[in-house]
């Protein structure tokens, strides 16, 4: 169904996008990036990261562009200082969490906002031991941002293999197994599309893993059956 | 966190979907594939085997230099050499003239008909193309054939009767704008995991009705409106049943059988019998599921047909398939988006390996070897004096293999394949293979079939040469060379112009087919010259726009997502009257099982690459699935050793109870050198199409002793729920 | 360990089957009665007998405090140390009872217990209050957990008063209204008045009384109804919300224990106005007395064809599900609480859509707070000229407020919108419990702001406290004297959101985390530099940026503390 343009205002350009549109793609057509961290354009999009909040002249609280669809007649600021603090405060508080060593794209981000990465001195970062459980990718959860993406491809926007969801909530929240089983023990089918859509290196490769552990392509090749399945496993597992 | 010098594009080396790949590499070490979630084929998904399963390549056994075996093998007394202490390492010129000197010296005594090859639907369209061109130029033989012929052979000759086509009518991402489709002899979870997905967002996200028709249980079942759980071999009444079901209701497409389809009255005729009474007798399929299914199908705005081995491996392989084409064209849905009959594809390159001419019967193109014109067209494309080429039909796979001895094959090449595994009746091509006079293999590890071969040509793998797939939908799209090629090894398509040259010069012929390509650019360029369905098909439109469908008319033309919109190849689509001829076998006191043979989803065929890949560790050793109820029965517990036997041989494995198959009905994957089905599989073809029965033979199934197991009485820890 | 007898589990799940996901909360509760936690077959067996992946069913249970998949002790004791209950000297009850892991019946038998900290549980007029297998009891510092489990049976009855008593008119007595005395006081009349109506008139009423929800947000009642009643889709649904978890609030608890019926005949005329012919009423997990008083009512309302088909003869037909929560603040947010029907982890959706037109399956649904239901008979009883009549103009109607803390007299009270704190405090609650001077009030519970003694003369209506810059919320009113340390209150508010985000959007995910450990600190007396930006840029964030409405008031009250007492942030300023 066709319906006709709506006209807003992002930025003090006045537009007219299809009211369809997010604000996101709405802005990108007339070249006003919003960051986003979460969005992923071939994943559901949830709204999770909050980094591509706008303000928006109805709306009482900060609008994510990523999801939000333009409206007749409001005026959106996709960088006022309501909005600078949040994104500021949201990579912070991001820095203070989880290893972002391996997300340039989000260090990037963080230094356009002048995000201080040392702003929370004594807060409990997330430090998960890496698993390695099956020959294919690794999972450190110590670089985690919980973006979902992985969930959501090992689900309805990819694959209906449903081996991952999530353990505890609120800042515990991990992505885990059923009962924490090693990969090999659930529906996993190892496709990879989680491993695609990570943002983070929180899932790898096990070859590019290995290589980052200081081995050569040889001694990589040379690993035994055993050495390339990974150590946690449940003892009684058989055919 | 590592920096790749470089990311390269390609396409997967596995299956027929050819998903789109970017190689990540470091120091000649590809340690990552993505995928660029914009390809219209698998918008970035991947499977196991794509994006984990590429490390075959470097794999501390694969072959990177030409080898000689130490002792002259002789007909009948031909062994098996898997150990390098059996082989010498020789230079490429020498392994070549080694190899030209002994194919021409056959040649000149026994003649065309001792010349045979296996192209392979792994390599390129241009590896497949020179090496039928060496083959019917330098030989004049058209025994030329490839695995095509254990797979879809009765699908293509099928459809090339009713229709006149050899392909998927329609694009594969297209299952989003089926409102029904039917899946049958097809598990797409393991075998075609990425049409999977979207057939799986067909049902959850966009509202489609799937009717599975399949003897096990297989995942997509799932997602199904309807399962119809048929007895193995029964297609023919089953689907006739629902041709009944349509006619007696009135559900057909009156105008389209008017405008577009020739013979309705005879095959109406014919169909009078299949009651879904009678298709139930046979079939097991309870009628008002054949009724329910009918119905659904026939009602359906936009409905197809998707169809894997199950259909055509079969002694009745083409009658199965025609019972589906008789489907589309009673109801019209063929010739629209969203609709259609499409055979899935196996191999990555199974498609183009026959258009490419990697067939026995057509040159490439599908153009008839015993159509005068054809041949003339070829002499000229290959400075052939007129009359050279056979105008005689070539043997097929598994003919080559029967014909071997006094009077037949004498000399056979194979590019790729591995018929020690993937041929029915193993005991017999075992027989045969020993008694080969001469037996060259070009592949990258020494596999069963290889083992038996006086030389061996290190090939190179296919990221470490240039060419072209053409995958399941007719795209074609290009294959690049990411890495040099591992140790001395050489791209095929190098190989065969090297030795096509020396073979000419041995033979002195007055004029040369010409050999003497820069790139498989220039290869692809002379077969579109004469292959119409490929004149616009050019690597830098490739470069620049990414995958064509063909047929690709011209430079201009942009490819065709969907077939038949106005006609079929052949005119009018024809309806072919069907009777039900029962399986070759049927399971009787002493063999009480049907077993079934295919693949899982972490290996690929014969093993050769994925048994040489870390995919191994999630599906280690062979397995029979058998049904819980049937287990229990024989007192077979899972993991059990069992024993399967056949008429014809036998083999110990562990069981895998699985409720996944039915009653009756017990399965092997054919990968598995240890356990290799194909022991057990039945030789006998289909009539039209040559096709192997492998989807039903009869077995028993007998609980073993551990220690038969021998190196897997340990359990393997497997990987994979 | 040994196995699970699943065969135990079969008669429910047999029964549960057909429903699908969305009886796996239903199904994990069985199971856990059953069991006494959920072991992994036993999830295993539910995941395949509802057809749900395993993983998603490991994901619901660990996101609900109350599922346990370790076992735990026979008898599980929930202790809340929650604000009120804190006041009341809570801490030190956790401490003592936590000595005692394993006690001996007097038959000798050896009982193994399990304490759990547990948040408000709706009871912080019996501060400090605790729930014993699910029961109810108020604690003293003194008493160990083996005097606490002797006291048996009867629920702690709350002081119910107020200026006027129009919804709670049956409430406060000890006694649950059984259908019979709510029919012989009047019940049901408006039921049967509006089923004489049209429904577009009984929406039209309600819009006019000028009725808004009474669980915080203070949407129109009216405007929602209209807005599902015209909504595409069906079917559509009612949803009784009774995930009552805002520390400080049981007043649904009380409307629900003493008069089940009113809010039933509130959630019936809300079905016929919308065209529902199911509603779900969902309670809080630690509710389990209002759970049972509802299931009553509900089958005493089916007995008499005011639920089920054709109701008093109509052509209206609609029915109750009572639906349990398993330990989850997030849930009493409207969609979160969706997603909990569902079957699934309390994630809260983003809106739009709106419930109205995209609701409980995606269908249009009306979902209204327990007190709000109440309102309706009483606006058709008496009509919304008259109704209006009662509060402000702009804040018409009747309130119910939880007066807890530092008061004299702990309690429910109603009272007309417009009244001010002082009158509440004072003349109705008595005061304060000791000689010691107030100091503040926390209005609107965790996710309130506070008011200082320069409020105690605002007006308690919607217009009057948004003025003063404070918010109504749920109506909690818990009271500080002037001796409390009030950085262990803001402590405690910030670990129970701390503890009750759902973890979904990264601002309350990670903010309210951040908010904790800074007060955790600023209470032991460690303070940083920068810690009032700090806590100021986590606030503003949270409240901005957050996806629901519980990031967005997880600082509200740690925001208006920095307002009025900057001093408390930073070490004392050398004299």
């Amino acid at each position: 169904m066709e319906s006709s343009p709506v006209t807003l205002t992002i930025d003090g350009q006045t537009i007219q996008a299809n009211p369809n549109t997010t604000i996101l793609e709405a802005a990108q057509q007339v070249g006003i990036e919003i960051p986003t961290i979460c969005y992923h354009e071939h994943c559901t999009a949830n709204a999770l990261c909050r980094i591509c909040v706008v303000e928006v002249s109805n709306a009482r609280a900060l609008v994510p562009a990523c999801i939000a669809n333009v409206q007749e007649g409001v005026v959106v600021q996709t960088h006022s200082a309501r909005v600078q603090r949040a994104r500021r405060t949201i990579l912070e508080m991001l820095h203070s969490s989880v290893d972002l060593s391996e997300a340039p794209e989000i260090l990037a981000m963080a230094k356009n906002y002048n995000a201080d990465p040392q702003r929370f001195p004594d807060a409990q970062r997330r430090e998960p031991p890496v698993i390695d459980d099956n020959p294919m990718y690794i999972r450190d959860y110590a670089k985690c941002i919980l973006c979902w993406r992985c969930v959501q491809v090992c689900a309805e926007d990819a694959q209906y293999t449903y081996a991952i969801n999530f353990s505890g909530r609120g800042y515990e929240t991990q992505i885990s197994t059923f009962f924490h089983h090693a990969m090999p023990e659930t529906t996993c089918v190892f496709c990879g599309q989680c491993v695609g859509v990570c943002p983070t290196g929180a899932l790898k490769p096990k070859r590019e893993w290995l290589l980052e552990q200081g081995h050569n392509p040889e001694t990589i090749m040379q690993l035994t059956r055993s050495e390339r399945r990974g150590k946690k496993r449940r003892a009684n597992l058989t055919v | 966190m590592l920096t790749p010098e470089c990311i390269v594009s390609t396409v997967c080396p596995f299956c027929g979907v050819g998903c789109n790949l970017e190689l990540h590499v470091r120091d000649g070490f590809i340690y990552k594939v993505t995928s660029p979630f914009d390809a219209v084929v698998n918008h970035g998904n991947l499977c196991v085997k794509g994006r984990f399963g590429y490390d075959f390549i470097y794999n501390p056994q694969r072959i990177t230099v030409p080898l000689i075996r130490k002792t002259p093998q002789r007909p009948g007394e031909r062994t098996q050499a898997f150990d390098l202490s059996e082989w010498r390492e020789a230079s490429w010129d020498e392994a070549l003239d080694y190899v030209a000197d002994r194919l021409v010296e056959i040649y000149r005594k026994d003649g065309s008909h001792a010349m045979a090859v296996y192209c392979c639907a792994k390599a390129t369209n241009e590896d497949n193309y020179l090496l039928q061109k060496m083959y019917r130029a330098l030989f004049r033989t058209n025994n030329v054939d490839h695995c095509t012929r254990l797979c879809h052979a009765a699908s293509v000759v099928a459809l090339q009767m009713a229709i006149g086509s050899a392909a998927m009518s329609n694009t594969a991402a297209e299952v989003i704008e089926n409102d029904v489709f039917i899946l049958t002899g097809s598990n797409p979870t393991e075998n075609h995991p990425i049409i999977a997905l979207q057939m799986k967002a067909a049902v959850r996200k966009y509202g489609a009705k799937l009717i599975v028709v399949d003897p096990r249980r297989i995942e997509m079942v799932d997602y199904a409106t309807l399962y119809l759980p048929i007895k193995p071999g029964t297609d023919v009444p089953v689907f006739s049943a629902m041709a009944h079901v349509i006619l007696k209701e009135g559900l057909y497409n009156r105008q389209f059988i008017a405008e577009r389809t020739e013979n309705f009255e005879a095959f109406a005729a014919s169909m009078e019998k299949f009651t879904p009474e009678y298709a139930e007798n046979i079939s097991g399929v309870d009628r008002d599921l054949i009724i329910e299914a009918a119905r659904l199908y026939a009602t359906a705005k936009n409905a197809a047909i998707y169809w894997a081995l199950g259909i055509p491996e079969s002694s009745h392989g083409v009658a199965n398939a025609l019972s589906l084409i008789n489907l589309a064209l009673l109801t019209g849905h063929i010739g629209r988006r969203g609709t259609g009959l499409n055979p899935l594809r196996g191999q990555n390159n199974v498609q183009g390996a026959s258009d490419s001419g990697a067939m026995p019967w057509h040159y490439p193109g599908y153009q008839r070897v015993d159509v005068e014109d054809n041949a003339r067209r070829w002499e000229q494309a290959w400075n052939i004096e007129p009359g050279g080429l056979s105008r005689e039909l070539g043997l097929t796979t598994t003919e080559i293999l029967s014909s071997v001895g006094p009077g037949g094959v004498r000399a056979l090449y194979i590019m790729g394949e591995n018929p020690m595994m993937s041929e029915p009746n193993l005991n017999h091509t075992r027989k045969k293979m020993q008694e080969l006079e001469f037996l060259v293999a070009q592949d990258l590890f020494i596999n069963e079939s290889g083992a038996f071969a006086d030389v061996f040509l290190p090939a190179a793998s296919w990221a470490e040469k240039e060419g072209t797939f053409t995958n399941t939908d007719r795209r074609v799209q290009r294959v690049r060379q990411v890495i040099p090629p591992r140790g001395q090894s050489r791209p095929d398509w190098e190989i065969i112009c090297d030795l096509a040259k020396r073979i000419e010069k041995r033979l002195g012929r007055p004029q040369t087919a010409y050999w003497d390509y820069r790139h498989p650019s220039e290869v692809l360029e002379e077969m579109g010259r004469y292959v119409p369905e490929y004149a616009g098909v050019t690597y830098e439109r490739l470069e620049r726009e990414g995958g064509l469908q063909t047929p690709v008319w011209d430079r201009q033309h942009p490819g065709t997502p969907f077939l038949f919109a106005d006609t079929f190849p052949r005119g009018r689509g024809k309806f072919y009257p069907l009777d039900y001829t029962p399986n070759a076998e049927m399971p009787d006191e002493d063999y009480p099982f049907v077993l079934s043979t295919g693949r899982v989803l972490e290996h690929w065929h014969g093993g050769t690459l994925t048994r040489h890949s870390w995919l191994d560790d999630l599906f280690p050793e062979p397995l029979v699935d058998i049904h819980p109820g049937d287990a229990a029965h024989l007192g077979i517990q899972d993991g059990d050793a069992v024993r399967v036997t056949s008429r014809r041989g036998s083999i110990v494995l562990r069981a895998h109870v699985t409720p996944k198959t039915n009653p009756g009905v017990v399965f092997i994957p054919f990968h598995f050198r240890e356990a290799a089905a194909n022991l057990l599989t039945h030789d006998i073809l289909d009539p039209q199409a040559k096709i192997p029965e492998y989807k039903a033979a009869v077995v028993r199934v007998t609980k073993a002793r551990p220690e038969e197991l021998g190196a897997r009485a340990e359990p393997q820890v497997r990987g994979r729920y | 360990m040994s196995a699970p007898d699943l065969a135990l589990l079969q008669p429910v799940l047999s029964e549960l089957a057909p429903q699908g996901r969305t009886a796996l909360l239903p199904a994990l509760h069985a199971a856990q009665d059953l069991y006494g936690y959920i072991p992994e077959p036993v999830a295993e067996e539910i995941a395949r007998t509802l057809r749900i992946p395993l993983a998603d069913v490991f994901g619901v249970l660990e996101f609900y405090a109350l599922f346990h998949t370790e076992p735990v002790g026979k008898v599980i004791i929930h202790v809340c140390n929650d604000p009120a209950c804190a006041l009341a000297g809570a801490d030190t009850v956790l401490k003592q009872l936590s000595r005692h892991a394993e006690y001996a019946l007097e038959t000798g038998e050896l009982v193994s217990v399990t304490i759990e900290q547990a948040p408000c549980l709706g009871l912080c007029d019996h501060a400090p209050a605790l729930l014993i297998q699910n029961t109810p009891a108020t604690a003293s510092p003194e008493s160990t957990w083996q005097e606490l489990v002797a006291k048996t049976g009867r629920r702690p009855q709350t002081h119910v008063d107020g200026d006027l008593r129009l919804l709670t008119k049956r409430c406060g007595s000890g006694q649950t209204t059984s259908l019979e005395a709510y029919l012989a006081d009047g019940g049901y009349t408006a039921l049967k008045k509006a089923l004489a109506m049209s429904s577009t008139s009984v929406i039209e009423e309600i819009k006019a009384s000028g009725l808004v929800g009474r669980g915080g947000a203070a949407f129109p009642t009216g405007l929602k109804w209209e807005s599902a009643a015209q909504a595409q889709g069906s079917p559509k649904y009612v949803v009784c919300n009774a995930d009552e978890a805002e520390p400080g609030t049981f007043k649904d608890r009380v409307l629900m224990e003493d008069d089940p019926h009113q809010i039933l005949e509130g959630m019936i005329i809300s079905a016929y106005a919308i065209g529902a012919e199911k509603g779900y009423f969902y309670i809080r997990g630690e509710y389990l007395n209002a759970y049972h008083t509802i299931q009553r009512a509900v089958e005493e309302a089916r007995t008499a064809n005011l639920l089920g088909a054709h109701i008093l003869g109509s052509d209206f037909s609609f029915d109750i599900e009572i639906r349990r929560g398993a330990g989850a603040y997030i849930c009493g947010e409207e969609t979160a609480l969706f997603e909990s029907i569902e079957g699934k982890r309390g994630f809260p959706r983003v809106k739009p859509p709106f419930p109205t037109t995209h609701g409980l399956f995606g269908k249009p649904t009306v979902i209204n707070n327990v007190e709000t239901l109440a309102n309706v008979p009483l606006i058709l009883n008496l009509g919304a000229k008259e109704y209006r009549k009662i509060g402000t103009e702009k804040s018409p109607g009747p309130k119910l407020f939880c007066l807890s803390g530092d008061v004299h007299q702990p309690g429910l009270y109603e009272v007309p919108f417009g009244v001010t704190l002082r009158h509440l405090i004072f003349d109705l609650g008595g005061g304060l419990r000791s000689d010691v001077p107030f100091q503040a009030a926390l209005i609107g519970g965790a996710a309130g702001t506070f008011a200082t003694s320069d409020h105690l003369d605002t007006p308690l209506s919607f217009e009057g406290l948004r003025s003063a810059g404070l918010t109504l919320g749920s109506g909690v009113i818990t009271v500080f004297d002037a001796q409390r340390d009030l950085r262990d209150v803001l402590y405690r508010l910030a670990r129970f959101f701390a503890e009750e985000s759902c973890g979904k959007c990264y601002p309350c995910q990670i903010g309210t985390q951040r908010q904790y450990e800074i007060l955790a600190r600023l209470r032991n007396g460690q303070f940083l530099p920068g810690d009032i930006e700090r806590l100021q840029d986590v606030g503003w964030t949270m409240t901005d940026a957050s996806l629901c409405g519980l990031g967005q008031t997880a600082a509200s009250a740690i925001l208006s503390a920095l307002k009025y007492w900057p001093h408390l942030f930073q070490p004392a300023q050398p004299a």
